[in-house]
């Protein structure tokens, strides 16, 4: 384990995290707040700890498998440390558990809040809490290498590896630099979009701003009590089409920039995942017809909800919780399944699911036929058997957290539907839940345990889950 | 520049591993998932598992906007076929690995009408580079400049050298001679020496001069040997064959031991005049027998490097003779250095060293191309030659004036015939041969040797 690395890079997060915590600030400035000046202490205090980090560079920069996914976790960890101390010093959050739990929860852009009145926040606050969700988003990571050439050759690869969200990851164009920054570039575009169209709309500046970083990162952090039931039916549309485009693969963007239009609309996920948004809308909006007064509206909230749930984002504009029994369902359905990879969304992923599926089949048919040689195939190429063995793992252990994290939170005596559905929420990076987690309740009723579990399960779901396991196993901190 | 390298074996690897730290955009093509996986990995490119000849891989990796197709992969008629059709495809240029001695005989004839830029040849070229060592072998290392005019030649400081201890500004007083130091190796480091350096035991010298000079200067510091009458080469393969004819040529005697019956006969047959022995090069009594103690060259060209390199130290025990240890597969730099081996060749890197120069020079076709290029010390230094075009920023003007980078150092200058140890006062003119080396940062232009 070379450890000079792994503290040196930290150091890099901790600079890049103080350059972040300066928005906030200025934010604050701008609204005259006083608690402007909580957020130049802690970016100065990352700054120097980042320094400190970074004075001397290590001898040896090799940086392997094991090495990035601990540096990926652990800078998750210490990025929501000090994000954290804001909120404490700004008395918006006066329990340093609870803002850390706010923290992690943007970061991973989950959207799961501790707060009973979200407007009674400092501006400042409400901003860092909408921007952790657009840092979050896209990784931290993919940021810091598309500007900083941090070390050569695969290096980056295996940090990138262990951010990206996906069962496979590959890279748009031949360097890791490049690709980061067209990533980055695209989610840019994508951010700006969304804020002038939301200001054309008639939302404030201040509104788009953190509306959007909670749809393009798939966060959910609203900054209102109602979260978006309040705004007009138009921007909730607009708000519909940005969430669903967050959660499409980033790679089918960059096929329809390079004219490869086609490539882009031969996708098997993006097809599955369509198929899916349009088929539990449709059903949904029929079963929930006859509470609302207009067809429209019905489709409206269907739409809303669906996109809201499938890419993660948990955003609301109706209190879903009163819907009937199979909408709900279906909607806690769509909370495992989750977004595309290579998305900013999270959740299970519909090409893992795809690839399982295809497992499946190709298993019953093997029972058929016993001797037959099939492969599973995607996109019409063949699956290597790496990339599905580590789907199937992925599942084991996906259910194994999810079980566990359940009995573990079970202790807060609340029903078996709140700890199943905090637990899937957190876990999918999704945000609201069911019953007393519903979107109109939030996370303050859990004890600090509980908190502490839901807060490793927010973790362990942005980095999909094995950085956050191998950081557990005695055998990665052992000596070579 | 946009690079699309098909085969990721041994060479593939060396070449996106020097070509990616240059900056390029590289995408790989394999049928070979775990190959490709490997590269991808472990370096900044991109990887494709396909077929290189098959249309929509190519086009999958870009053959479009690409602009150079290197094909190595372990077939020639493969990579042949791959650049035509990369040529058909794109409008990229094209290199291909042959090795195949069938196809050396028609190499320009292929080149012209498959229209590739380039055909590169592994087993040549090192038989090449260990002609030239066999044929002066003092050194243990040559490397040529301007059509072999001038030469980089590298040795060993030796135990009881008269050079140890002496320092460079006193060198050509004590020695009264004309040859210019270029760079030194010591331990792990590249030195570019100024007056005040001192020589220490074994440190790994490489001076530029013409070969009169050269042969001078060995015998003054005593470790001149006679040019190697006849050599024994351990192993059959194509680098074996084709030095053989090399030094048949050049009147050299060879004897080959091979264990393959197979393969005797057709060396045999395509080379009469060799010796060829069947038998296993690691028996001693075999090799003695042969008379390695007696013999002035041994060669070890085995297919295992192992085997290559305890043959070395054990001809390098017995006998006085200059050996040659060749390398495909392993990368202990640092152990083989320390190792009693002689001169060792790394076809694969000389086969990268060879493409890194061509990248470089199409790179950057305006001013002054580089001509020819060696990488010294694991790649810590190149050594590079250009030829001076008439706008170049360094012509015409007297060398004490121009400010050049640190590490950077103008060995010589090759003008009709003459070499030109240069000094403050020379001025490097249009057409000129200007070799140059440096080490720290890597240049594709002659003008990027001055500071901005």
């Amino acid at each position: 384990m070379n450890y000079w690395i792994i503290l040196y890079i930290l150091g890099c997060v901790l600079k890049f995290e103080s350059g972040f915590l300066l928005l906030p600030a200025i934010v604050g400035l701008l609204y005259q707040e006083g608690n402007a000046l909580a957020y130049f202490a802690v970016a100065a205090l990352c700054l120097i700890l980042g320094m400190l980090l970074t004075h001397k560079k290590p001898v040896s920069t090799n940086l392997y498998t094991r090495e990035g996914f601990v540096t990926v976790a652990l800078s998750w960890i210490v990025m929501s440390i000090f994000g954290a101390l804001p909120f404490v010093l700004t008395k918006d959050i006066p329990s340093y558990v609870d803002a850390l739990f706010e923290t992690i929860s943007g970061f991973t852009t989950t959207g799961a809040s501790i707060l009973t009145e979200v407007e009674p926040l400092s501006h400042a606050s409400l901003f860092w809490r909408s921007f952790s969700h657009w840092i979050g988003g896209m990784g931290v990571f993919v940021f810091i290498m598309a500007i900083l050439p941090l070390m050569g050759g695969g290096s980056n690869m295996n940090l990138m590896k262990a951010e990206s969200p996906g069962p496979s990851v590959s890279k748009l164009v031949p360097h890791a630099k490049d690709t980061a920054k067209i990533l980055y570039g695209l989610y840019l575009a994508m951010t700006v979009t969304e804020v002038v169209l939301l200001r054309l709309f008639g939302m404030t500046l201040f509104d788009a701003l953190t509306t959007a970083f909670g749809t393009v990162g798939t966060g959910g952090f609203g900054i209102r009590n109602d979260s978006l039931a309040g705004y007009s039916p138009a921007l909730q549309n607009i708000v519909t089409i940005f969430m669903i485009l967050s959660g499409v693969n980033y790679t089918a963007y960059f096929y329809i920039l390079s004219r490869k239009i086609k490539e882009a609309f031969c996708m098997e996920e993006i097809r599955w995942y369509f198929i899916l948004i349009f088929a539990s809308a449709g059903v949904i909006a029929a079963n929930i017809r006859s509470l609302y007064p207009t067809l429209r509206e019905t489709l409206r909230h269907a739409f809303f909800q669906v996109g809201s749930i499938i890419t993660t984002t948990g955003f609301a504009t109706t209190d879903f919780d009163l819907w009937p029994e199979m909408s709900k369902c279906i909607l806690v359905v769509l909370m495992f399944v989750g977004a595309c990879a290579g998305s900013t969304g999270g959740g299970m992923k519909v090409s893992r699911l795809l690839i399982l599926f295809k497992t499946i089949r190709k298993e019953l048919l093997l029972i058929i036929h016993p001797r037959e040689v099939r492969k599973i195939r995607m996109d019409g190429r063949s699956v290597e058997h790496e990339v599905t063995r580590a789907s199937n793992v992925f599942l084991v252990i996906y259910f194994v957290v999810l079980l566990l994290s359940t009995l573990l939170i079970s202790v807060d005596e609340y029903n078996f539907t709140t700890n199943f559905t905090a637990v899937v929420s957190a876990l999918n990076n999704i945000g609201p839940g069911l019953d007393l987690v519903g979107p109109t309740q939030n996370f303050s009723i859990f004890s600090a345990f509980s908190k502490f579990i839901l807060m490793f399960d927010m973790l362990a779901g942005r980095l999909e889950l094995f950085p956050m396991m191998i950081l557990m196993m005695p055998a990665t901190w052992k000596r070579r | 520049m946009d690079i699309i390298i098909v085969g990721c074996g041994k060479v593939g690897y060396t070449l996106v591993e020097q070509l990616s730290n240059e900056d390029h955009n590289i995408v790989v093509i394999d049928e070979k998932q775990e190959r490709v996986q490997r590269i991808t990995d472990s370096l900044d490119a991109m990887g494709i598992v396909g077929n290189g000849i098959n249309h929509r891989t190519l086009i999958e990796a870009g053959i479009g906007t690409a602009d150079l197709l290197i094909a190595v992969t372990g077939d020639d008629e493969k990579n042949l076929l791959c650049c035509v059709i990369a040529r058909k495809t794109g409008h990229c240029q094209t290199i291909a690995r042959v090795r195949n001695p069938i196809y050396n005989e028609e190499i320009e004839f292929l080149k012209k009408e498959f229209g590739l830029a380039m055909i590169i040849n592994p087993e040549l070229t090192a038989a090449n580079e260990i002609s030239r060592i066999f044929q002066f072998p003092s050194a243990i290392r040559v490397d040529s400049f301007a059509k072999g005019h001038v030469e980089l030649l590298h040795f060993k400081v030796g135990k009881n050298c008269p050079l140890i201890h002496l320092k460079l500004l006193n060198l050509s007083q004590t020695l009264h001679t004309n040859v210019l130091v270029c760079t030194v190796v010591r331990g792990n480091e590249v030195i570019i020496p100024n007056g005040d350096f001192e020589f220490e035991e074994n440190d790994t010298v490489a001076i530029a001069s013409q070969r009169r000079n050269a042969i001078e200067f060995f015998q003054k510091i005593g470790i001149m040997k006679t040019r190697v009458g006849r050599a024994i080469l351990a192993g059959g393969g194509k680098i074996s064959f084709y030095l053989a004819k090399i030094l048949l040529k050049s009147g050299i005697r060879v004897t080959i031991i091979e264990r393959d019956r197979e393969r005797c006969d057709v060396l045999s047959d395509l080379m009469p005049k060799a010796t060829i022995i069947c038998g296993d090069a690691t028996d001693q009594t075999l090799l003695m027998q042969l008379g390695l103690d007696q013999a002035q060259g041994f060669a070890a060209l085995t297919g295992l490097d192992e085997e290559n390199i305890l043959l070395s130290l054990y001809a390098n025990d017995v006998s006085n003779a200059r050996t040659v240890t060749k390398i495909n597969r392993i990368s202990f730099h640092s152990v083989i250095n320390e190792l009693n081996l002689g001169s060792t060749i790394y076809p694969r890197i000389i086969t990268a060293d060879y493409i890194v120069k061509y990248v470089r020079s199409t790179n950057n076709s305006r001013n002054s191309n580089v001509e020819t290029l060696y990488k010294l010390a694991n790649g810590k230094a190149e050594a590079l030659e250009f030829i001076i075009k008439a706008d170049s920023a360094v012509a015409g003007i007297p060398l004490q004036d121009l400010h050049f980078r640190k590490n950077t150092l103008i060995c010589c200058i090759y003008r009709h015939g003459k070499v030109i140890i240069p000094s403050g006062q020379d001025i490097i003119k249009a057409g000129d041969s200007v070799l140059v080396v440096l080490s720290g940062y890597r240049i594709s232009d002659i003008k990027e040797i001055l500071e901005d």
